[in-house]
């Protein structure tokens, strides 16, 4: 077996040896991912194969919490894919209005943006004194930022694009202040938000919810987890209650393909059945 | 046979080699192929449609944790990165840029290589930026075989130049060199290939 060539055994030991120690369960993620994110770690610390990574891991918490950060995808936008927004509010923002109160969850949130639009969405649609958002992730450090709510002025010329192109209702430069190069997200926004350290993988329902959005985390897991954690969703919605998945995830090779009807086909939203 | 898959990557001048590729390959297409073509993010991947209306194969988008089979074409989505399981299933992820690209070259080709080892061929063509390079050097090094695009006839010839020079090629040659080499390469029986 040549150097380079990681060793699947190497691999299943790390995630073990992570599990066992810090408690965060990688052993179900797309093997494809954690290779990639591995062989990077290994290339920016000079290491030569993943058994150093497993000692580093084991020995070094600054090193450990670098190597969460590495499996962790930090990756989100406000009002990604215009056409979900546009959809979720003509076809979603009808059925929440019938509710007295709304509680809404965004699973696997990681630096908050996509909970900030629905913040956005909420006061637009005159629903933000009924809505509760809960945002969780089991990324500590991207929860921080999140609740800071700071994001750079360059991306949010591009947020501000999504948003009109989406069916945003106001001036987007409403929604924020800006000063020395970043924008910091509106008080009145964050009020309705609960931020809440929560691991999809390993914790179970908190609440029960009406909306529930994870768009774009599923696709990181295997078949059996994708199963699991569509479990901890089915639980943890009301009857007739709304899952929203990101535009390449669907229910199709999960369990739960037969519970839920669909509210709008190509932009992945469902409706659990009563 | 020797090879199981094929994967390649394809930029700036992409649409008119994927259009000649696919018009000339024969049904019957004995090994699955991958590609990723560099689009921007917010494309509906409508141009997929049109390429699989003009081929003979099977031309789609490549699904999430879809199973990969012979005879299928397989294109990235737009705005994901595209990676092979172990196991010949496809994941997608929403990783940050790769070499300024979403998907990337390098972290298809990447993955390939270690899910298809000595029976992969890569192939690099025209583009006009270096994605690719570190993939198809991870093709070579796993064994598999490593076909890139003559830059002389290339729409854009930064692509394959920089492949070029980062490995020993197997084949440096023309599009429709190449699409001869892809035939004989895969052929199940010599000799008896024929279009259906």
């Amino acid at each position: 077996m040549a150097r380079e060539d990681i060793s699947e055994l190497e691999i299943s030991l790390l995630l073990e040896a992570v599990y066992q120690k810090y408690g965060y369960d990688f052993r179900q993620y797309s093997k494809a991912h954690i290779n990639r994110r591995i062989r990077n770690r290994m290339a920016l610390s000079g290491l030569e194969d993943v058994s150093q990574i497993q000692s580093k891991v084991l020995k070094d918490e600054t090193f450990a919490h670098e190597f969460l950060q590495d499996l962790s995808i930090t990756v989100t936008e406000m009002f990604r894919d215009k056409d979900f927004y546009k959809s979720l509010r003509e076809n979603v923002i009808p059925i929440l209005k019938t509710y007295p109160f709304i509680k809404i969850w965004h699973a696997g949130c990681a630096t908050g943006e996509e909970a900030y639009s629905m913040a956005i969405i909420m006061q637009e649609e005159g629903l933000y004194d009924r809505a509760t958002i809960y945002a969780t992730d089991f990324n500590q450090h991207a929860l921080n930022r999140a609740k800071e709510g700071i994001i750079s002025n360059a991306m949010m010329k591009e947020y501000a694009v999504n948003y009109q192109l989406s069916g945003g209702k106001e001036s987007f430069s409403d929604y924020y202040t800006s000063s020395y190069g970043n924008a910091i997200m509106n008080q009145s926004l964050k009020k309705t938000i609960v931020w809440a350290n929560h691991n999809l993988v390993t914790d179970s329902v908190f609440a029960e919810v009406h909306l529930i959005l994870c768009r774009n985390v599923l696709i990181y897991f295997n078949n059996t987890l994708q199963n699991k954690v569509q479990k901890l969703f089915h639980d943890s919605l009301i009857n007739g209650g709304i899952l929203c998945l990101g535009s390449k995830e669907g229910l199709r090779f999960t369990d739960f393909h037969e519970e839920y009807i669909e509210l709008d086909k190509k932009q992945r939203i469902f409706k659990k059945k009563y | 046979m020797q090879y199981e898959a094929i994967v390649i990557g394809v930029s700036a001048g992409g649409m008119n080699a994927l259009k000649f590729i696919f018009s000339v390959l024969p049904s019957g297409f004995s090994i699955p192929i991958i590609i990723v073509q560099h689009v921007s993010a917010l494309s509906d991947n409508d141009w997929i449609k049109l390429l699989n209306d003009k081929s003979n194969l099977t031309i789609k988008e490549a699904d999430e944790k879809e199973k990969i089979e012979t005879g299928n074409v397989y294109i990235a989505p737009a705005n994901y990165h595209l990676m092979i399981e172990n196991d010949k299933t496809f994941s997608l992820t929403i990783d940050e840029y790769v070499n300024f690209a979403r998907p990337s070259i390098d972290v298809l080709f990447e993955s390939a290589a270690e899910a298809y080892k000595n029976k992969l061929i890569g192939i690099v063509l025209t583009g006009a930026n270096n994605d690719g390079t570190k993939g198809i050097k991870r093709i070579k090094e796993c064994g598999g075989l490593a076909i890139i695009q003559d830059p002389k006839t290339a729409e854009s010839s930064t692509m394959p130049a920089s492949a070029i020079a980062a490995i020993q090629p197997d084949y440096i040659l023309s599009l429709e060199k190449i699409v001869q080499l892809l035939v004989k390469l895969t052929q199940t029986n010599p000799g008896s290939y024929r279009d259906k």
